[in-house]
């Protein structure tokens, strides 16, 4: 019986940690969210782009792991700039349906310009943080949790205490917000809205690099990351779009319950449901509570 | 209840569609004689097509964010392989009607989360129904007649006892459905049904209070689109890969349909022939000019990572300068040859009801 418990435990944390790099990437897409109301289908292709060109940075220029890391993220900052110049701007006025399909474009130009300039094979990519029990917790309470998973989860904390600090109590923070309340009225009354795009696309780059290295060090660094990604959205749809918090939530919930379903119910199915599971519950939460644990109501004007 | 309205067809379309039955019936077979074109480009170009035409009535005319073709697709295949394994009575047409069915039924189950929410959140629940898809088909062995090895060879196509195993015989199967299909579609899209599509597409709300049913004209277009979908799967599969496996129907290929539909055109049928077309021969150009300007100095992954940034570049740029796609760039091409050259054709047909 406590060896069952035990065993519960174990899964349920291992969910729980596993899903905060979940959150991470949907922090980005949350971030986005906020600021400009554009569903950005391209943080998966960030997550990719920036932890490619990190490695690439790293191992075909052998320059050391901080240098690299500060380059992948004024590459992402770069990235930014571009987005907002040549896909944003340009679609201010268009309806968000023509946005979120121009950043599955976008989502394709940074895939293939990643894999164009750093190959496309799988690429090993090592923290010096080993994905296996630590032996701490493995001898004292008996469960069995990667290093990995808790690394993930302290960074995931530490970077929404940071964005949290960010918005709630700096002068960019109340920009950021403004602008996300009322684009016209933000610019109206003086606030850059050039700037706030890009240092939101910054900081969307900068938070997939992370998540990005979370994922790369478990994974390796490939295509699939992509695909990781994708489940990002049922994250966002039960934590809601517009919340940081709800991301965090969001990963955790459907970290833990993908892991416990596929340990507990997967194995009479022959395995492999945390493929379709997230998706299949973000579609109960659709039909009980569309806007998510944390957002905000969905109005629409007639 | 309204009865669905059909509409004449006008005396445009009628020749268009003489030239376009000239051009695949006679012209093509007696030009292409290389098989390539025909394994390669053709079939592949009419099954994708046809369900690009499926995402279409969805996503262009109905106006739901759908990202799930590629999996009822696979429910089509899958379904085709096993009426004509288990049930060979059915014989191959009937077989390929009733796997559309099969496809509609899982486009209706799937397509019940847009009654509530559109946009992104009807994509995630799409998202769904391909994962869902896929997964069964690889996880319960029925569905692969228990083949250990993953890959399973489609039967040979027979109809009414005569085979068709040559490529220009599977090229004119293909044809023959994606004719049939197309003008079914362009004939709903034109009459009522696609009007109340259209009419929710533009504002559900309005459309609710003017008496069109949006439980109705969603499940249907659903149901519709992935009726297109599950039959350009079966022929995808027995025409074109001639074998049978899950992966082949994965996310990529529903972004590939997703891309020829923008790129053609939302909200029109000969766009999806042209996105269609674009999005296979694009590929082949590059290889082409990789091969003979560059002598194979580009390694063939370069190649392909350049294909995908110049899609999303188009894709970008489309939907900054011409949402409306290729089908409206040639259109306004056409518009502007008319006015600089105005025709005593174009005069006399003015006033006159179309």
């Amino acid at each position: 019986m406590v060896e069952e418990l035990l065993f519960f435990m174990e899964v349920l944390v291992g969910g729980l940690l596993a899903g905060t790099m979940y959150s991470l990437v949907a922090l980005g897409f949350v971030l986005i969210f906020k600021a400009s109301a554009t569903f950005n289908f391209s943080q998966g292709a960030m997550v990719f782009f920036s932890v490619l060109a990190f490695c690439g940075f790293m191992q075909d220029f052998n320059i050391p792991f901080v240098l690299a890391f500060i380059l992948a993220a004024l590459l992402m900052v770069v990235v930014g700039l571009c987005t907002e110049r040549f896909v944003l701007r340009p679609l201010m006025n268009a309806s968000e349906d023509t946005v979120l399909m121009a950043t599955i474009g976008l989502g394709y130009v940074l895939e293939g310009l990643a894999q164009a300039a750093w190959g496309v094979e799988v690429r090993r990519l090592d923290l010096g943080i080993g994905d296996f029990p630590v032996p701490w917790i493995a001898d004292n309470l008996k469960l069995f949790i990667s290093a990995l998973d808790i690394t993930a989860g302290l960074v995931a904390a530490i970077m929404i205490i940071g964005l949290f600090l960010l918005f709630k109590y700096t002068k960019i923070g109340l920009g950021l917000r403004a602008v996300a309340d009322d684009a016209g009225a933000a610019s109206s009354i003086g606030i850059p809205l050039k700037h706030i795009m890009l240092l939101v696309w910054s900081a969307a780059g900068v938070v997939a690099l992370v998540a990005g290295c979370m994922w790369g060090a478990r994974a390796g660094v490939q295509f699939a990351l992509v695909d990781l990604a994708l489940k990002a959205l049922p994250v966002l749809i039960i934590g809601g779009f517009s919340s940081i918090p709800g991301a965090i939530i969001g990963g955790l919930i459907i970290g833990a319950v993908e892991k416990v379903l596929e340990v507990y119910i997967g194995p009479f199915f022959g395995g492999a449901i945390e493929g379709w599971a997230p998706y299949v519950l973000a579609i109960f939460f659709l039909l009980y509570r569309p806007e998510g644990l944390f957002g905000e109501k969905i109005i629409r004007r007639v | 209840m309204m009865k669905p309205v059909f509409m004449t067809y006008t005396k445009k379309d009628l020749i268009n569609l003489a030239v376009c039955m000239v051009l695949s019936v006679l012209v093509i077979p007696t030009f292409i004689t290389t098989e390539y074109w025909y394994t390669s480009i053709l079939i592949p170009w009419l099954c994708l097509a046809l369900a690009t035409i499926g995402q279409q009535i969805v996503m262009g005319y109905t106006g739901q964010l759908a990202l799930g073709a590629a999996g009822f697709m696979a429910a089509g295949a899958f379904a085709m392989f096993n009426l004509i394994l288990r049930v060979p009575d059915l014989g191959f047409v009937g077989s390929l009607i009733v796997s559309g069915l099969i496809a509609a039924a899982f486009g209706i189950l799937f397509g019940l989360p847009s009654l509530k929410v559109r946009g992104i959140y009807l994509m995630v629940a799409t998202l769904a129904s391909q994962f869902f898809i896929i997964w069964m088909i690889d996880k319960f062995g029925w569905f692969k007649n228990y083949d250990s090895s993953g890959i399973i060879t489609a039967q040979d196509i027979v109809i009414l006892g005569k085979p068709f195993t040559t490529p220009l015989a599977m090229y004119f199967v293909c044809l023959a459905v994606t004719t049939v299909l197309t003008l079914l579609a362009m004939n709903m899209a034109r009459g009522s049904t696609g009007r109340n599509w259209m009419a929710v597409r533009d504002m559900d709300i309005a459309a609710e209070s003017m008496g069109v049913s949006l439980l109705r004209t969603k499940v249907q277009a659903f149901a519709i689109s992935a009726f297109y979908c599950g039959v350009a799967g079966a022929l995808f599969a027995f025409c074109y890969l001639k074998s049978l496996e899950p992966v082949a129907f994965d996310i990529k290929l529903s972004f590939k349909i997703l891309f020829m539909c923008i790129l053609g055109g939302l909200g029109t049928i000969n766009g999806a022939f042209i996105g269609a077309a674009f999005i296979l021969l694009f590929p082949v150009l590059l290889n082409a000019i990789g091969n003979n300007v560059f002598h194979g100095a580009i390694d063939a992954t370069i190649i392909s990572s350049i294909e995908q940034v110049i899609f999303g570049g188009l894709m970008i740029i489309f939907m900054i300068y011409e949402p409306l796609g290729m089908a409206k760039l040639w259109e306004n091409i056409k518009q502007k040859w008319k006015t600089k050259i105005p025709s005593s054709t174009n005069l006399k047909s003015f006033g006159k009801k179309t």
